[in-house]
This record gives C-alpha cells, structure tokens and sequence, in this order.
C-alpha cells in the first residue's frame, strides 16, 4: 500500500529525518499562505501515487507566494499515470550540490532485505546500475539479527563515498533501514537525498509502500497518518462493483468470496481458487469470451456468501450469463457452492439453467453437488472435462 | 522413494482446535498420516479424533519421542512465533498452512530454519503428499477425494497454487501418470521452499522421473529454477503450466496470491515462459496437455 509523499515524509520526521520546510496545500490560498511562511523561492509537488509527476508538469517551481498559488491550479487538474492529485505540498527549494540514492525493499530469492545505495541520485537507479555500476551498492542484511549503523556505512562507503559525507549519510539510510523493519515496508525509498550548497544533507523525496497484509498490526500508525481502513491504494481506484464484492467476502469470517475485478465483458465469472481463478480467466479469454470480472471463492464460503457473490455478479449492467467453474476442490465444499449460486440466481430473479452456462466443480462433496444442479436443470460437468474445456463451452453459449 | 515425507514421517498439528485445523487433522488421519500430538496454549489434556493436545510443542516431543515435522494452523499473527516454537524444540519439516502473514514475518521464520537446519513449505499453502504415504496438511482435501485425485508414480508436481496442486494431480492420474510426491509450494512473495530448492530433492529420487510445475506471475522463483536446471544439468525433464497471462498487461494489480503482481518486466508470465523455455522447460498452455508433453519428454529420453 503506497504512501502518497507528505505521508511518507511525516513518518520520516517522526524518526528524526532532516525535511526541509513544508507544507500541505488544499487550495491555491493554502499555497499562498504557506509559500509566505516559508519565505523565499518554493517548489510545488502533486500528491499523487505515481512517479512520473515532473514528466508530467505536476511539479513547479515559484519564486513568490503569487505564483505558487497560480502553480496549485495548474497542478491540481494533471492526472499522473491515471492517477489523481490529492493534494500539493509546498515545500522550500535549496540548492542542491549532490543528490544521492537509498532504498530498502524484500530480496525473494535471497529471502532478506536488500539496501540499495548510490551516490548518482535523483535519476532512475536501474539506469545508474547498467551504465555505472561502482556507483551502486547493493547489501544484503538479516531480518532477525540485530540491525546496527555499520551495515548503512558499508553501503554507502561501497560507492567510493568517504569523508564528512559518509559520516552525515550514514545515521539517515541507518534510519530509514529501522523504519523499513519497525513498519513492515515493502518499500522504504529516499530518492534524492540531497546535499545542499550550504552543507546540509536533506530527505528531498520520499516514497513508502506498506505491506496490505501488515495494515492491521499498524493500524495506529494509518489512523495518525489519516490513511482510511478503505482506501485501497491499487493500481487503480476500486469501481464501487468492487467495493461491493469486498463487502460480500467481508460479511463472514467463512472462506473467500470476493477480490473481484471489474471488466466489461458479459460473461459473469464465479470462479476459484486463487491459482484456478488465474488460470479459468485465461481460458476465456483465449476461447475470445469476454469476461465482466474476475473473482475469487475458495476456503468453503457459506452458501450465503456464495449467494450474494452471484447476486453482485448479475446485477453488474451488461452480464447475460454466468460460468462457475474451480479447480478440483480440497477444502471448499462443491455442494455449498452448488447451493449459494443457484439462491443467487433465484433471488436476483433469473432461472439458474438459463443463467448459469457452465458449471465445472468437481472434489468434495461433488455428488452432493451435482445432484442439486441436476434438479435445477443446470449444466455441469466433472474432472472428465478440462477447466479449459468448461471455459469453452461457456464461451460457446454466450455465441449462440 | 519419495521426499520429504513418507510412511515413517511423524508429525504434529500446531493450533489442532481451530475449525479448520480440526478438519485438517482429520483427513490426514483418515489417509494414514501419523500425527502424534497437537498443540494449543491453554487446552492441554484434551484430544482431537485421539490426537492427544498440549500447550507447548516442548510437551508432544517430550511424551511423543523425536518428531519429525509440524503443521501450522494458526491466526496470521500467531504463525511466526509458532514457527519459531517448532524450529526451537528440533522440529526440521514445518508446514504454513496460514496466508495472510507479512513477508518480514515469513524472511525471520526463514532465516531461524535456515540457522537450525530446518526446512519451512508455505506459507499460503497445502502442505504436501506422498501418494500412499503421508499427506501433511490439506492437500487433496478429505481421505477420499485425495485417493481419487493422488496415485503413486514417477512424477512430481511443484506449485505456487493449492488447488492447482490437485487439479494437476487429477490430470495426470486420469493419463495413468502417477505421482512421487507433490508440494504446494506456497503463493506468498517469500516462501521457505521455492522450486530450485526442492529440485536437489527431486533430483536425488530414483523415484522421479518427471516433474510438472504450476506457475504464476511476480517474483523470480521461475528465473531461479531456469538457472538451477541449467547449472545442475538436471536429469529431470520439466513440464510448467503459466497461468495469469492475462496480468501481463495490469502492471501493478495483484491477483490470487499475495505474490502475484507484475510490477517489472521480469515478473511477466512472457518473461518467466521465454527463461524456461531457454533452460529446456517444456511449457504447457493448457492443464490437460502436461500428461502427453511429460510422456513425450519422457520418451525422447529413452
């Protein structure tokens, strides 16, 4: 879950990080204002979950309060890589002499984190790596040892960075390596880290991603950064369709259904688990079926939330059918799916055997299963026929 | 032979009275799994299908002689401490079956096996079965949909997805290809076991004789397995199956796993297919093609 860059920069100042002078504009008279204060030339950053923002026009500069509050109109507007500006902070300009790089992220090969460092910051690391690779550092460290200064000294020196400049760096990128660990980051990015004409050495970017997974154990954290429990922070803003389906799988603790994704096809899928959702998405569409989601049951959901998975799937404008299919089943019960979709479909006033084009679960408590589809007229099939096959003969119908 | 798990394997259920724990414990019961002992904190003396349960993994080693491996069933928040639990008290096979744990979480639990010779499967996963044998954890689902699912033979299967797991094990014993041992890897961005380290295994069992993968998008555990069979000259032939082709071109949305996501170009199943097709990797574009590429494979070998 991505930080927007004021959010990333108020958890570094509660860690002590140096931070120029800031603040958050909500109106082109905050901008304004808060230019004033700081007094002197200014910088204007749209907050946005995208790189890309200077590219794009949506960082400016402004030597006067005056300006900065015409450069907040012209920022606001600017949609990043389809992402929207929340806000724009307003922050003192310096001179900078060098810019340098540091990031923590997860090595899953090496399983343990992995300190990136250069001395050439400010430009895209993967380019410094190739072109010039003395001047990046990679350092690998222990999760479950003790994480100690030299490890962010070794990091640094390993790019020919030496006097004063190791001895200000170090103590920053040691920091920023504990809030990498204290917070479950995937992400803990300085980039640039700047050294300033006056000798100073300031955080100037910053970008943090927090694990999805971790957002309860720092729920504290998010409440005081005022990041909401329902923002998602995906690639793209959830669709209220969305929204609608993780409120289904929310209803009880009971397995999963739910984690859908809206597409504009007419082909309702119910599908599962995780990797058979992958894999039955993939059959459609290379069978040239248009799928108008993509879902996930599995982990035996009740037959109620099966039900209203089915019911939110129908009612999506543009679905004319819907195929449930799953891999052969372990843990979720064929029967209770059985049972859950065909509700579904009654209680959202259509005929199970005209909606339903396909019905591929086999495994547990297949027979129970089928005996109930086979009352209900629906057409179902067991292992005999391939998840691909299943896909197929869904697509068939939509053509017919 | 098999790996890792086979009649003699003994084994313990950490968090036995949770309502999936107990299901667990009792389909691998009915498949003839030995498991000793269970653990939960503060309902020592009771019993699970006469799984006798204890507060503390110390206590089932303790009354239940030197325990092979540990199933863990507990709440997200819980499973670290649990691994750390097992790995302390001599435990060497440790299956996660929880998802939802953060990855720093799941680096620690990695790198304390690692320190004491312990080997962690999962987390976010099925465990893993010897057809005949042992079944260690939910795979396959009850006694009898495993049977039907599972038979004993030359192949081993090697997945990021549960259920894919069974549904390719289903495929091959339809063909008459049965299995060694298969194991679901797990779906999380770091896992203890990845495909190239279970490939020494494999490699090491005159037992297999092939080997089917399911795979997905994100990570590098693919690249990884690309360069091992090609450093290692594998004798293995190897068929992968790549679904999430789709999520090529959503750079940024993760899908199913927690560890499924294309963020850069070497996460893309494009990437993955063209690395293993490089290192000698048959690649299957649909389930029911992986019995006749293995028994091509198989016979081009002969």
């Amino acid at each position: 879950m991505r930080f927007y860059e004021y959010e990333s920069k108020a958890l570094f100042r509660r860690h002590g990080m140096p931070l120029g002078k800031s603040g958050l504009a909500r109106s082109a008279d905050d901008a304004r204002r808060i230019a004033g204060e700081i007094g002197g030339p200014v910088v204007l950053k749209s907050q946005v979950l995208s790189g890309g923002r200077m590219k794009a026009g949506a960082v400016r500069f402004a030597d006067h309060p005056g300006e900065a509050a015409a450069h907040y109109d012209a920022i606001v507007p600017i949609v990043v890589n389809g992402q929207k500006c929340r806000a724009v902070l307003v922050e003192e300009r310096s001179g900078v002499a060098q810019e340098y790089f540091a990031a923590i992220t997860w090595d899953g090969r090496r399983k343990c984190p992995v300190l990136v460092f250069s001395d050439m910051g400010g430009i895209d690391v993967e380019e410094v790596a190739e072109k010039h690779p003395e001047h990046v550092s990679k350092t690998h460290f222990s999760s479950l040892l003790p994480v100690t200064p030299r490890i962010a000294k070794q990091a640094i020196s390993a790019t020919g960075v030496s006097g004063d400049a190791l001895n200000r760096l170090t103590p920053i990128v040691f920091e920023l390596m504990r809030i990498f660990l204290a917070y479950d980051l995937t992400l803990a990015e300085i980039n640039p880290l700047a050294r300033l004409s006056d000798g100073r050495f300031l955080v100037l970017d910053g970008h943090i991603d927090l694990e999805a997974e971790a957002r309860g154990k720092h729920r504290k954290l998010l409440d005081e950064l005022g990041i909401q429990p329902a923002e998602t922070r995906q690639a793209r803003e959830a669709t209220p369709f969305e929204i609608a389906g993780a409120e289904v799988n929310a209803k009880d603790h009971r397995g999963v259904a739910g984690n859908v994704v809206e597409f504009d096809g007419n082909l309702g899928l119910v599908i599962g688990a995780g990797g058979g959702s992958l894999t039955l998405f993939d059959a459609v569409r290379k069978h040239g079926g248009r799928p108008a989601n993509y879902c996930e049951i599995g982990g035996n959901p009740s037959v109620n939330k099966a039900k209203e998975l089915t019911k939110l799937i129908l009612s999506k404008p543009g679905v004319e059918k819907i195929a449930v299919m799953m891999n052969v089943v372990s843990n979720t019960r064929v029967d209770i799916v059985a049972r859950g979709v065909i509700k579904g479909c009654i209680e959202a006033g259509k005929k199970p055997a005209d909606v339903i084009a396909v019905f591929r679960i086999p495994g547990a408590w297949e027979g129970e299963g089928f005996k109930i589809l086979r009352k209900y007229g629906v057409d179902y099939c067991d292992r005999s026929v391939s998840m691909y096959e299943a896909a197929g003969r869904a697509v068939a119908k939509m053509k017919a | 032979m098999s790996i890792l798990v086979d009649e003699k394997t003994t084994f313990l259920v950490q968090g036995i009275t949770g309502r999936e724990a107990v299901n667990l414990t009792r389909e691998c019961l009915d498949y003839g799994s030995k498991i000793v002992g269970g653990v939960t904190p503060g309902r020592a003396g009771r019993d699970v299908y006469g799984v006798p349960v204890y507060d503390c993994v110390r206590d089932v080693v303790k009354h239940h002689g030197p325990v092979q491996g540990s199933v863990i069933a507990v709440p997200p928040g819980f499973t670290r401490d649990a691994a750390f639990e097992a790995i302390e008290n001599g435990i060497r096979l440790i299956v996660v079956v929880t998802e939802n744990i953060p990855r720093q979480e799941v680096a620690q639990m990695v790198e304390l096996a690692t320190l004491r010779g312990a080997r962690i499967i999962g987390p976010n996963c099925l465990g893993l079965i010897t057809p005949g044998e042992c079944k260690m954890g939910g795979i396959g689902g009850p006694a009898a949909n495993t049977r039907q699912a599972y038979t004993r033979g030359p192949v081993a299967i090697m997945s990021r997805s549960g259920g894919m797991t069974t549904e390719i094990a289903s495929t091959l014993t339809a063909a008459g290809l049965g299995q060694s041992t298969a194991v679901s890897i797990g779906g999380d961005a770091i896992i203890g076991t990845t495909y190239a380290e279970l490939m020494p295994l494999f490699e090491a069992d005159p037992e297999t004789k092939a080997i089917a993968i399911y795979s997905e998008p994100g990570g590098r555990m693919e690249a990884e397995l690309a360069e091992w069979v090609v450093a290692h000259e594998s004798r293995l032939p190897i068929v992968a199956f790549m679904a999430g082709r789709f999520m090529d071109e959503m750079k940024g949305m993760r899908f199913g796993h927690a560890g499924t996501i294309v963020e850069g170009k070497e996460d893309t199943t494009a990437a993955k297919i063209e690395r293993m097709e490089k290192a000698g990797i048959s690649v299957a574009e649909r389930i029911e093609e992986i019995p006749k590429l293995i028994q091509k494979r198989l016979a081009e070998k002969r």
